[in-house]
């Protein structure tokens, strides 16, 4: 297996390139800033077109103009230049226009600071636009998924026509892993005949979201919540990490998800039997995930935020096992110890010494 | 009997809706004609704005994309840039493109994206009841001037025509009214030019387009012609504000 030391971001960048992604358009914002760099400096070479929008806005709605004509775009920001983009994403999922976004979510509210930081993580997938829709949210841990998954999203864009959003943090974007530069695998998506690219030959067609009549409106949207319900089905994807015998679960996606698996080590070594589920989809949540929770005792989800995934726990677990949080705001990572040490004092296990 | 006078094909079959009075249909028609007459309805991608002229997309024979408001150009420039052999121009109210698109008005001049935008001005927000625009003239009054546009509180219109001239990637920028036979004659040769400019790939090219909005100025359609004579024209730059060479040798 050959791999390449490559930035996070770098590796987003390449995936898209050789997902036949022809047109990015972005803002530069640390810490995503790369990503737009890379394609600058590459994707001409391969045939593409890089554009950079005046602003946030413009970068969303050209995606949204070019992802019209039924052409593969991306677009790329961290968290004040995403908050900038969610009108144009309801656009897009109403007007269901597959569009590849990145979100290398750095720390606010406000300007905030350049650290990583996962309290995009509400915006991200309860709709941070307006009006009723989901998109498909992936949360890469690693510089091969930052790779695979932005591979992976193209794909998910075109069959559900739907934006796809890669949720990774400033950490992630910015360190430098070995990648394995995969080629593109085929795969069979339903053609773009909804496109419009000009009326040669055939009817003239409209991409647009736009109703002054309610019983269509309302027809509208239930057509959208089908079309969700059907991704929420289908597309739940999680990793589990030594849960088959767990009393206690971590759950922590991205870089938490990663903290979390040392975490997970450090605590069987000390007799704990703890496990991790790793969600991929923030959504759809992996509520599957949680099917079966008869010998857990607790659950304890790791986050860069407030504690926003911890409602979809919750709401997954339905009470059944008691559910805490342990959090980092502000740019700040936690340590593999701290998280044990908040096990031990929540579950009363003993943490201090190794077996 | 010979039919003289009919349809434009770059029009479909669907009536307008637009009001008694309103000259939105009039510009429909001229941009029909031309997209008949240079032979590119097929090649041509049309987006719409958020406004009364949210409707063109059902009006215009070519395929549509909605915009939201104020992005029609951003839109614009993302189709133009996926597909380059195609024909894209935005239709938007001066609303639309003179406040809230307005950074994409100056960018899309500013990088010479090679694309026909057209401006239509009737001092208002039309289909939000007539608040003040950009465009309102000194002392109009709108649902939200009720005493006539202060100038001294909200500063004079603007003539965007002029600013998106001064901006090298804009090589055609004209500006027309159709408040007469002899005008709608003359704003016909200027989109018809605009859209030449872009099928040559010279670069960014646009056309302001004095309109009047009868509901909203609460005035007939007769009467609304003359206010737009005796209020706009004094105002607004006419005619062509920027014709670079290789545009003069169309």
């Amino acid at each position: 297996m050959n791999k390449t030391l490559i930035k996070g971001n770098e590796a987003i960048a390449e995936a898209a390139i050789r997902s036949d992604c022809k047109l990015f358009f972005g803002y530069p914002i640390t810490p995503s800033t790369e990503i737009v760099e890379y394609l600058a400096k590459h994707l001409p070479k391969a045939g593409g077109t890089v554009l950079q929008g005046e602003d946030e806005i413009a970068s969303i709605y050209m995606c949204y103009g070019a992802a019209a004509t039924g052409a593969r775009v991306m677009t790329a920001s961290s968290s004040p230049g995403f908050s900038l983009k969610q009108e144009g994403i309801s656009y897009l999922a109403a007007a269901e226009l597959p569009v590849v976004i990145v979100n290398v979510n750095r720390s606010g509210p406000g300007l905030g600071g350049l650290g990583p930081s996962q309290a995009d993580y509400f915006q991200a997938t309860k709709g941070g636009g307006h009006g009723d829709y989901r998109m498909i949210v992936l949360a890469p841990s690693k510089g091969q998924e930052l790779y695979d998954f932005t591979m992976e999203a193209f794909d998910l864009a075109d069959k559900y026509r739907t934006p796809v959003l890669i949720m990774a943090d400033g950490f992630l974007g910015q360190m430098m892993e070995p990648v394995e530069l995969k080629d593109r695998l085929p795969v069979a998506l339903p053609p773009k005949d909804w496109a419009a690219d000009g009326c040669e030959g055939r009817a003239k067609r409209k991409v647009y979201s736009y109703t002054l009549t309610s019983e269509i409106g309302e027809a509208e949207n239930l057509r959208w919540q089908a079309k969700f319900a059907i991704m929420k089905e289908a597309e739940q994807r999680w990793e589990n990490f030594y849960t088959e015998d767990a009393e206690y679960l971590l759950v922590g996606y991205g870089t938490c998800g990663r903290i979390a698996k040392s975490v997970v080590l450090e605590g069987r070594k000390r007799g704990i039997k703890l496990g991790l589920i790793r969600p991929i989809t923030l959504w759809p949540f992996p509520d599957k995930a949680f099917a079966n929770l008869d010998n857990v005792k607790g659950l304890l989800t790791v986050e860069l935020n407030a504690g926003q995934m911890i409602e979809d726990v919750k709401l997954a677990v339905t009470c059944r096992a008691p559910v805490y949080l342990h959090n980092r705001m502000g740019g700040m990572l936690p340590s593999e110890n701290e998280i044990l040490r908040k096990l031990g004092q929540i579950f009363h296990l003993p943490v201090a010494e190794e077996v | 009997m010979e039919r003289i006078f009919g349809r434009p094909k770059g029009l479909t079959a669907l009536p307008f809706h637009y009001c008694p009075g309103c000259t939105h249909g009039v510009i429909h028609r001229l941009i029909g004609e031309v997209l008949e007459e240079l032979d590119i309805i097929e090649k041509t991608i049309g987006v719409a704005p958020v406004g009364c002229a949210g409707f063109s997309l059902d009006f215009f024979s070519c395929d549509f994309v909605g915009a939201a408001h104020g992005r029609a150009q951003a839109v614009g420039t993302g189709i133009k840039r996926a597909r380059p052999d195609r024909i894209v121009f935005t239709y938007q109210g001066d609303g639309d493109i003179a406040a809230i698109g307005t950074a994409h008005a100056i960018h899309v001049a500013a990088r010479g994206e090679k694309i026909t935008s057209i401006m239509v001005n009737n001092a208002v927000f039309g289909m939000t009841g007539g608040q003040m625009a950009p465009t309102t003239v000194a002392g109009q009054v709108t649902t939200t001037t009720p005493y006539g546009r202060d100038c001294a509180l909200v500063g004079p219109p603007i003539d965007l025509p002029k600013t998106i001239a001064t901006l090298d990637g804009a090589v055609y920028v004209a500006a027309a009214s159709v408040d007469s036979p002899k005008n709608i004659i003359q704003a016909k040769k200027m989109l018809k030019k605009a859209f030449q400019v872009q099928q040559k790939g010279l670069g960014f090219a646009f056309v302001s387009i004095l309109s009047t909005c009868p509901t909203n100025w609460g005035l007939s359609p007769v009467d609304s012609l003359k206010w737009l004579q005796d209020n706009m024209l004094p105002i607004y730059q006419m005619g062509e504000i920027k014709v670079t060479d290789e545009v003069k040798a169309l």
